[in-house]
């Protein structure tokens, strides 16, 4: 049998779309409450994790594979650099040249929104990336308890 | 004041019994109980940020670390300990304990955060608060000083979580290695 019994498998049908939408909430509004970038990402692949620990490796593979993760996770760090660079059109390295059209609004904070998402991004993907290699790269012989991962 | 004492206590026992536990799930299971504490005296503290990241840091290491720990054979294991290292571990609590007291002498006290002792003054972390809102557009400040004032830091922070993730990746990879 693939992953764990039917009720983890419901129970994690249920919750999965509920904690992808918090971590994406805390990424996007991370300049207004608390959150940021970092917890919205750790908090992406807590919710991969669950479901690959539920429903198995081979399911969620055909989702996202260790390869896609790799190029995830790179492509995060390298839109963060560039955010970093674009700065030397106002002047310097992590300027904030956007202009402001209010405070306290979703679209508000010149370029700490979109560093907050390359940062989700780039953690996310390297924290999965990092249990997906845990898991997959092992022989297919090894035993867990409540079903075969 | 005195709950923040007794979940501190709480941290510490529980640390300790993560070092003298003779099991591997149990310690695992004692640096998660030590975790979620820390986590409830940062919120009560007044930091949310470092609460949430606390909290969800630890779900995922506790996951990992389990999920490691449980594939050995047997998780209990004994450890032998040499006279000179524990004698050499007393001496440095102690010298760490001196000099803790003697900088802590120095610190303003606690309670009477420096940045809101004199909003007047022109030290750095008052410019950051008097005029972060203006000059960032963040209302979360935590946030404007990470990813504006402070964004070299968090360079540097996401290029270690680069190279320790490929770190990883180098060291349990199945293409590329030869089995001795």
């Amino acid at each position: 049998m693939k992953g764990m019994t039917i009720i983890v498998k419901e129970v994690t049908t249920l919750v999965i779309g509920f904690i992808l939408l918090y971590s994406i909430n805390l990424i996007l509004t991370g300049h207004l409450t608390p959150g940021g970038g970092f917890v919205g990402g750790v908090m992406l692949a807590c919710g991969f994790i669950l479901m690959v620990l539920s429903y198995g490796k081979e399911k969620v593979n055909s989702l996202i594979s260790d390869r896609s993760t790799t190029v995830w996770d790179c492509s995060g760090a390298f839109a963060f650099l560039v955010i970093a660079l674009l700065g030397y059109f106002a002047g310097d390295f992590f300027a904030n040249f956007f202009a402001q059209p209010g405070n306290f609004r979703l679209f508000s904070g010149g370029t700490i929104p979109l560093a907050n998402i390359a940062i989700g991004i780039k953690v996310g993907a390297c924290m999965a990336g990092a249990f997906i290699a845990l898991t997959l790269f092992r022989g297919p012989a090894e035993s867990f308890p409540g079903g075969k991962l | 004041m005195a709950i923040l004492i007794v979940l501190s206590l709480f941290v510490i026992l529980a640390a300790i019994v993560a070092v003298e536990a003779k099991d591997l799930l149990s310690t695992v299971i004692s640096i998660g109980a030590a975790g979620l504490m820390l986590s409830v005296i940062f919120l009560m503290l007044g930091a949310p940020d470092l609460a949430i990241t606390q909290v969800v840091v630890e779900v995922l290491c506790l996951v990992l670390l389990i999920r490691t720990a449980i594939l050995r054979e047997d998780t209990t294991f004994e450890a032998r300990r040499d006279r000179f290292i524990v004698a050499a571990g007393l001496v440095g609590a102690g010298l760490l304990v001196a000099v803790a007291y003697a900088a802590l002498q120095a610190m303003v006290g606690f309670g009477n955060p420096l940045m809101a002792a004199d909003p007047e003054s022109l030290t750095l972390a008052n410019q950051y608060l008097n005029h972060g809102l203006e000059k960032t557009g963040a209302a979360n400040y935590v946030m404007a000083v990470l990813l504006d004032f402070r964004a070299y830091d968090t360079l540097g922070e996401a290029t270690v979580i680069f190279c320790s993730i490929i770190g990883v990746y180098a060291v349990i990879r199945k293409v590329g290695k030869t089995t001795t």
